[in-house]
Order: structure tokens, then sequence, then C-alpha cells
């Protein structure tokens, strides 16, 4: 059985502040298993967006110990493990968006970089962008540019996606249809993926695991598994009753955490 | 007032007709109203001296080109070399910054003589002047420039393992070159301004000499011909820095 993707023991998450630390989450505990769509949901200030950068190695915890498929954040980083798509595409405008996807392939350690494949024209056909891949990201909408940041994520072919509300600045009718597209992609590839939103009808959509986090402090109040209902390829319907109950049940959630 | 978009025909023949109507009016407006030629010469006048002492003026442009030229490049790469040197030490930014702050606040025109004294009557110290005077600008708007890459750029990089050296040639460096050439497109005119004043505190060459010659000779008809070679000098300067800027920033 392969390492957990995730698991954290006494973990402190926070920013290293002017005089003493600010811990945003204390003591958290969580064991995410390999190949699980996580949804990490919570209002803003809960630390959610801070837990996804520690894992990223983009922040040293305060305290406690976390694993990131069995390894410390750092050599999961460097070792090419871990994708990460930001809220704001994060494209480079200089670059035409088949050279945006390619950048993993441009920069880090020859050694491993190498060894990546050059899939950029597989990936943008798979997220649908092959006829504008000579187009500058200026020239695209907010979903295409979404799009390219997730192929890009995944051209090294990541263990674990890290994805920091990233469809938070669409309109609802593209975030529903990335939704989905980001569900096969999920299936094709079997990667974990950490999911941070604040929807809740993003997070059920799409998480076979969904734990709600609170605020001041930060902590976990909810840990829901949802694979009972969803089936073991996590497909759901957003009408279908058992789904909105458990919407309706994380917003009490949430609602009696605050 | 009508706003609307003008027409691409409008836009090329309008600016045409409006310095053509201002050249006019001083050909024949200014003569009638009384100003004497040795003020304000005609523009068929200094038109003249280009026909006539065109190998003068030729003469004394190239050494004025050479200088803002070599000192638009010198000046220029030194603010650059500086600005990469600062945003990658804090140390070193935090303890020459100010003295380069310091330095900038002296007026160039009184640093002149001083250069003078330092390098000689030769196209050196004009270098040196119009480096100094293309420095300020262009250091400042390239560490800003260097540094304007947003945090979550910077994290991209991060989670790609990226180096210090990738970080600067893929990220900070192509984002640093919008500012970059906004500041080079003012060095382009304030170089030729700086071998100018070079050349007016001691020179027998070059399109300042000229104009102080012009002006103790009242030759106004030559002074004005050596101002408007000046400015055709700054221009032929400032449309190459443009046509770089095309090429290497082409996603605005």
């Amino acid at each position: 059985m392969a390492a957990p993707a995730i698991e954290t023991s006494g973990l402190d998450v926070g920013y290293p502040g002017r005089r003493s630390p600010v811990t945003v989450i204390s003591g958290l505990e969580l064991t995410v298993e390999a190949g699980t769509f996580l949804s990490i949901l919570g209002p803003s200030g809960c630390g959610k967006s801070t837990f996804l950068r520690v894992v990223a190695d983009l922040l040293a915890p305060l305290a406690g110990t976390i694993r990131v498929m069995g390894e410390t954040p750092s050599a999961a980083r460097s070792g090419r493990g871990v994708g990460f798509v930001f809220q704001d595409s994060t494209l480079l405008p200089w670059r035409t968006a088949r050279e945006n996807v390619r950048l993993p392939i441009q920069v880090g350690r020859r050694s491993l970089s190498r060894m990546i494949d050059d899939r950029a024209d597989e990936l943008l056909e798979l997220v649908g962008l092959s006829a504008l891949s000579e187009r500058l990201p200026h020239q695209l909408s907010g979903g295409q540019r979404q799009r390219l940041a997730i192929a890009r994520a995944l051209l090294g072919e990541p263990r674990l996606l890290l994805m920091d509300e990233p469809f938070g600045a669409l309109d609802e009718i593209t975030r529903d249809r990335l939704n989905d597209e980001l569900l096969n992609l999920w299936r094709r590839t079997g990667t974990t993926v950490l999911f941070v939103t604040h929807s809740i009808a993003e997070a059920v959509y799409l998480g076979q695991r969904v734990i709600v986090l609170a605020a001041h402090p930060g902590r976990i109040v909810a840990d829901h598994d949802l694979r009972p209902l969803k089936g073991p390829d996590n497909r759901c319907s957003r009408e279908d009753p058992a789904i909105v109950a458990a919407m309706a049940t994380m917003r009490s959630a949430l609602g009696a955490a605050s | 007032m009508n706003q609307g978009a003008l027409s691409p025909f409008a836009q090329t023949v309008l600016p045409i007709l409006g310095a053509g109507s201002l050249i006019l009016a001083w050909q024949f407006l200014l003569p009638l109203a009384g100003v004497p030629a040795y003020i304000v010469p005609t523009p068929t006048a200094i038109a003249g001296v280009f026909a006539r002492n065109g190998s003068l003026l030729l003469s004394n442009l190239w050494p004025t080109a050479i200088e803002a030229l070599s000192g638009f490049v010198l000046g220029n790469l030194a603010a650059v070399l500086l600005a990469v040197v600062f945003v990658h030490s804090r140390t070193l930014q935090a303890a020459y910054f100010p003295v380069v702050l310091f330095f900038n606040t002296i007026p160039v025109l009184a640093l002149a003589p001083v250069v003078i004294l330092i390098f000689g009557l030769g196209m050196l110290p004009k270098i040196v002047i119009a480096a100094v005077i293309c420095f300020f600008p262009t250091l400042i708007n390239m560490i800003r420039g260097l540094e304007s890459a947003s945090p979550s750029e910077h994290e991209l990089f991060r989670v790609l393992s990226a180096t210090r050296w990738e970080v600067f040639w893929r990220l900070r460096l192509p984002r640093a070159l919008p500012m970059l050439f906004a500041s080079l497109r003012i060095a382009s005119a304030t170089a030729v301004i700086g071998a100018i004043v070079g050349e007016w505190i001691g020179s027998d060459k070059g399109l300042g000499a000229l104009i102080i010659q012009a002006t103790f000779n009242y030759q106004s008809d030559r002074l004005y011909a050596a101002i408007v070679l000046s400015s055709l000098l700054s221009i032929g300067f400032f449309m190459t820095v443009v046509a770089a800027e095309r090429w290497s920033v082409r996603y605005r």
C-alpha cells in the first residue's frame, strides 16, 4: 500500500510574524489516502490556503510534522511530485499558451525535467485548447487561462495536485463546466487532489471527501466521506437529494462553528 | 464636442497639417510681427543653413551622436547591472542605495566641470556626463521592474524548484522589460542633452560647441539649425528604442 498522500500530526500552520508567529491552524491531524479527491471547505481566514502552502513547501510549518507522499514537503516538491494551481492563473504574459504549459520542463533540476515527456500538445488537447496554443494569455478568457494553468500543473505528472480556489474568479456557468472537466482529468490521471474552495456546492460536487474548516482558530469542524453517495468513480448529480442534504449538513457545520 | 475615434487617414494627415500650419505661421507671421531675424530666423533661412553648411553640421553631429550613444549604452548598462545586484542583495541595497540617491540630487550641470577636470577635454567626459544623466532613472525603474513579479509568480517558480538563475532569466527579467524600456525612452533624449551640456563646458567639436559658437557670433540661423539637428538626433534614438521595444515586448 502506498504511503498516504498527506499525513499530519500536531501540525501548526501560520505565518512568521514580526515579533511572534501568527498561528492560523493549530494541532491539525489529517490523513489523506493517495488518489483521493479531497475538498477543503471553509470561510476566508480559516487557513485553508495557508495549509496548502505548507503542503507545497512554500511555507514552513510552525510546529508538528507533515509528510507528503511519505516524504518531507521539501523533498516531495523538489522531486516534482507536486503541482499547484493558483487562484489567478499565474500565466506568464510574454509566453504563448503552449510555452506556458511547457514551463515545468524548462526550469528546475535538469535530471528531473529531462525525464518528463513534452506532453504539452497532448495536455492542450485534453483541456480543449489545441487550436489556441499560439495565443498569448491576454487573448484568452478567464476559463481558458485556468484550463492552461491546470495543463501546466499536470505536465510534470504530479502525484499530488494542489488547487487554491482555482475557479473562484470565474462565472458560475464556466465554473460548472470546468468542475466536470477537472473530474474527468482526475479520473484519467489518478492523482491526489487537494481542492480549496469557499463554495459549498463546489466542494460537495467535486470531493470524495470534504473537510470543513472554521476560522479563529482554524480547525476541522467536519469531515465527510461522500464515497457512499457517489460511488468509486465519484459521480453525482447536483440535484440528487442526498447531495443536497450533504450540502445542508456542511452549511450548518459552518454556521455552528462561526 | 466630437470625441469619436479619428479615421487612420485623419490620424496621419492631421499632425502633418498641424506642424505645417505652425511652420507657415513662423515663416510669414513672425517677420510681419516685427520679430528680427537675429532672434528668430525663418524656417527657410534655417533650411538654407542645412543646404549651405551641410558638411559643417554633419561634422559636428557625429561627435555628439557618438558621445550620446556611448553614454546611453554605458549609463543604462551600469544601471541595469547595479539593479540586478541590488535586487539580489538586500544588504548591498540597504548600504549603497542611499548613496546613489544622494548622488542623484547633485545637478548634472554642477557635476559637469568636475567630470571635465577628471577626464580632460576629449570625448570621454561628455560620454561620462551622458551616462550619468541616463543612469538614475533606469536604476530606479529596473529595480522596480525586477521586483514587479507577483508573489504567486514567485511561488509558481518555487513549486517548480527553479534556481535563482532561472527565476532571473525566465521571470524577473521579462517582467522588468516594459519598465526598462519606459526609462530607455526617456534616456534616449536625456543622453543627447548630457552630451550637449558636456560640449558647452569644454569642446570645439559637436552640436553643443556649435550652439555656443553660433550664439557668440550672432549666427542665429546656424544656432537654430544646430538645435533642429539635436532634436532630430534625439528623435532618431527614441525611434530606435521604440523599435527595440516593439520587437522584444510583444505581449502588450
